[in-house]
């Protein structure tokens, strides 16, 4: 314990800390940026997809020539920024928020560590994960610009790429090498750092949710990373991994050694990229069991059922990836076994969902600015989720596949759904991380338009998507003969977009304004929760735990009958009991 | 650091160290980047209309004495492990220098092997047979390259230090390192029949 009482010059105690705390807050913020840039970038394509060919009022002509002349967007920077989108979105935004700042800042806490298992290795993943940003968005200054070829980098037209796609699989081997680390840790600080009395049914759902989650990170991304080498070396050796035998580009048959299998990319995307889909939901689930258990004041209905759900569901979203690539011609014998897994899957999602939503009944609920936001989540992911099962029918997928129909399934998913939850955390964990609370009137102002404009964003796109317009094309179905009734509902869309980029505002003020104004906590359980990490001062100090936490009873124990409280945490061994009404009578 | 419990010693329902539990983490995830190559060189082979038998293609003595080469290092690994548990550093010195020595005879051969096909002018692109043999061999020679810079710390002075303050956690130490490096020999333990015999 000497270390502690050691000051730290100021490098190594905020910019190569090896204190998970600190780390996961680098995560955060670096992640959030993330997130804002992506976000930008769809703002950008908005307008080509609302006005195809009209020029960028006020900000077109800062992108240059050789991306926007006149202001007006050229097909080749359109398919820059929506490869770029989906990859900040998903590899930089939600998993490092996700799993590196909520997992790291949280985890430890929640099971009674003093720290991750191995700090430097935590330290390494935060850095591996900067650097991979640092490259993703570099790229977009090299000659021909970042990569272009969607952020599932299909083969060939990836292999074909400009040098901005070499870059992309650079910078993927960053991220994939630090969410390695990452979540080896948390595996590892699940399992030997769990305090005393922390039996695997007494943690909170949050940790079970992280600990499935890293183990689809651990399984799933290594073939990505095996995938991206022989991308790499087709790009870089010339060989023919994924390029099949007398590839004709431009009308020109290529000169390659050819022998390769195209579909051999897609199934070791899709056997990453479909648990990764867990990776982004699993988390938010996590979240929102915590937030929902802290203000309905009552047990989280069916915990045991909702732990059965996410091992379960990690298990099987190793075996559902191919419902992605139904349209290759795999055979309508591998499509009905993809399928068949498909359906089964959605029954644990639909458990924990339904779980969540009983705890809802007789609850005493508090409508705060984090439960509106994990209230929001349920009947947004709801729909994600239900709207997802007719792609998961390789019949109604044939009419489906590629079109707007799947961008707002998924975007349900991960919009209202996954960022809803982590804004729920980043509301609920900001007292303990800072010691001040955020200011609750602009956390509605932030909630009420945001919702508002995510559900104006995304439905329009199933009206669009039934009708038939690609999620690939340029001019956003202008072209389309049969489209030209919905097309209206692309402006809607846009609109709706830069309405959601606005409604951004309070929340950025009030991350940044909080820190030194907001209300001071009056108590370490400023929520009156119940689960580990708030038995740490706010914020905690190096080690965390000022006594070594002791475990006494399950994850949410509130209003116990008969118990003083509405709550009773885990770690105080007796509940305080209001008198027996026979003994008041007797006094 | 000393705070984070299971560093040295097991935790006892776990059975396992905190370092000893990662690494069976990291080593699942190799086998599923290993596994990841394998079946593509399976989905390579099962759609190529005529695949090469590698003993026409690669020096099938080579690799042989390769293999040989890499078992040895193993059980002199596994010796070196012994050899802390029973106290007797000289005998560790030489055993893991005796790795050490394997790992670089192995990247000589290999070296060998590799610069006579570059010197016919047979490089990845040659064929898909050869793309996945370089892509696999190549991999792997890095695991060995890293195992390898490794074994060099801990066989070094500025490594071997850690023994005189913390024996058991130095002892876990080379056991990790250990087990990684049986993983390696593991991984060709496969290539070398699938790539040089079948």
């Amino acid at each position: 314990m000497s270390e502690s009482h050691h000051e730290l010059p100021f490098w190594r105690k905020y910019i190569f800390s090896v204190d998970h705390k600190v780390i996961g807050i680098q995560y955060g913020i670096t992640a959030l940026f993330f997130l804002l840039f992506g976000f930008g970038l769809i703002m950008l394509m908005r307008w080509q997809l609302a006005y195809p060919e009209q020029p960028l009022p006020l900000i077109g002509h800062l992108f240059g020539d050789s991306r926007m002349p006149g202001g007006v967007m050229l097909p080749e920077f359109y398919n820059e920024l929506g490869a770029m989108h989906g990859t900040i979105m998903v590899f930089l935004g939600i998993v490092p928020l996700a799993v590196g700042a909520f997992g790291n800042f949280v985890v430890p806490l929640q099971v009674g560590a003093p720290d991750m298992a191995f700090p430097r290795l935590n330290m390494t993943s935060y850095w591996l994960y900067f650097a991979g940003g640092i490259i993703m968005l570099g790229s977009f200054f090299l000659p021909g610009g970042a990569a272009s070829s969607g952020w599932t980098a299909y083969a060939p037209l990836a292999v074909i790429a400009s040098v901005g796609q070499t870059f992309w699989i650079i910078g993927m081997v960053c991220l994939i090498q630090s969410s390695l680390l990452g979540s080896i840790n948390i595996i590892v600080t699940i399992f030997q750092l769990r305090a005393k009395g922390l039996t695997f049914m007494r943690l909170p759902f949050f940790v079970w949710a992280q600990l499935v989650t890293s183990f689809l990170l651990v399984l799933a991304f290594p073939p990505l990373l095996a995938a991206g080498v022989m991308q790499l070396m087709d790009r870089v050796a010339g060989t023919s991994f994924f390029m099949p035998s007398g590839l004709v580009v431009s009308g020109q048959q290529l000169d390659i050694s050819g022998g390769g299998s195209v579909l051999l990319w897609q199934h070791l995307f899709w056997f990453l990229a479909h648990p990764e889909v867990y990776v982004l939901i699993l988390p938010a689930m996590g979240i929102v069991s915590e937030v929902i258990a802290n203000n309905i004041r009552k047990p989280l209905w069916g915990y045991k059922s909702m732990v059965y759900s996410i091992v379960f569901l990690g298990f099987m979203s190793f075996v559902v990836w191919a419902h992605h690539m139904f349209l290759t011609g795999m055979g309508t014998v591998i499509n009905a076994f993809f399928q068949a897994t498909t359906m089964i899957i959605s029954i644990p999602s639909i458990i924990i969902l339904t779980a969540l939503f009983i705890s809802l009944w007789g609850g005493s609920i508090r409508f705060n600015t984090r439960m509106l936001f994990a209230l929001a989540f349920l009947p947004m992911f709801g729909i994600g989720g239900l709207t997802g099962l007719p792609l998961g029918l390789s019949t109604a997928d044939i009419h489906l596949h590629d079109t707007y129909y799947v961008i707002g399934h998924f975007h349900y998913v991960v919009a209202p759904g996954t960022i809803f939850a982590l804004f729920a955390g980043i509301y609920h964990w900001y007292p303990k991380a800072t010691g001040r609370k955020m200011n609750e009137l602009l956390g509605q102002l932030h909630f009420w338009p945001s919702l508002v404009c995510m559900n104006f964003i995304f439905m329009p796109m199933f009206i669009v998507g039934l009708a038939g317009v690609s999620r690939r094309l340029y001019d956003g179905g202008a072209g389309y003969e049969h489209a030209q009734d919905v097309l209206h509902l692309n402006i809607t869309s846009s609109w709706a977009a830069w309405g959601l980029g606005l409604a951004q505002l309070p929340f950025i003020f009030n991350f940044f304004w909080s820190m030194f104004k907001g209300k001071k906590v009056e108590s370490d359980n400023p929520w009156e929760a119940t689960t580990l990490e708030w038995n740490t001062p706010s914020p905690p100090g190096h080690g965390n735990f000022v006594t070594e936490p002791v475990v006494y009873r399950a994850a949410y124990e509130y209003s116990v009958p008969g118990a003083k409280r509405d709550f009773s945490p885990q770690y105080e061994p007796e509940v305080e009991m209001e008198e027996a009404p026979a003994q008041k009578e007797a006094a | 650091m000393e705070m984070i419990p299971y560093t040295v010693e097991a935790r006892p329902d776990t059975g396992l160290y905190n370092a000893k539990f990662g690494i069976w983490l990291f080593l699942a995830s190799e086998v599923m980047l290993f596994g990841g190559l394998f079946s593509g060189y399976v989905l390579l082979r099962t759609g190529s209309p005529a695949w090469p038998h590698g003993s026409d293609l690669l020096n099938v003595p080579l690799g042989t004495v390769n293999t040989l080469v890499l078992i040895s290092s193993s059980v002199s690994m596994v010796l070196a492990w012994v050899a802390l548990k029973e106290k007797n550093i000289p005998k560790f010195k030489l055993t893991l220098g005796l790795t050490l020595l394997c790992s670089l005879i192995f990247m000589i051969i290999k070296a060998i092997e590799y610069g006579t096909k570059f010197s016919h002018g047979i490089f990845p692109k040659e064929s898909a047979y050869f793309a996945i043999y370089y892509t696999l061999t190549g991999l792997h020679a890095l695991h060995i390259v890293g195992g390898a810079i490794v074994l060099m710390y801990f066989w070094l002075p500025v490594g071997t230090k850690m023994w005189k303050t913390q024996p058991q956690r130095f002892t876990n130490r080379i056991e990790v390192v250990g087990l990684y490096w049986h993983f390696v020999d593991l991984v060709w333990i496969f290539l070398f029949p699938v790539l040089y015999l079948l």
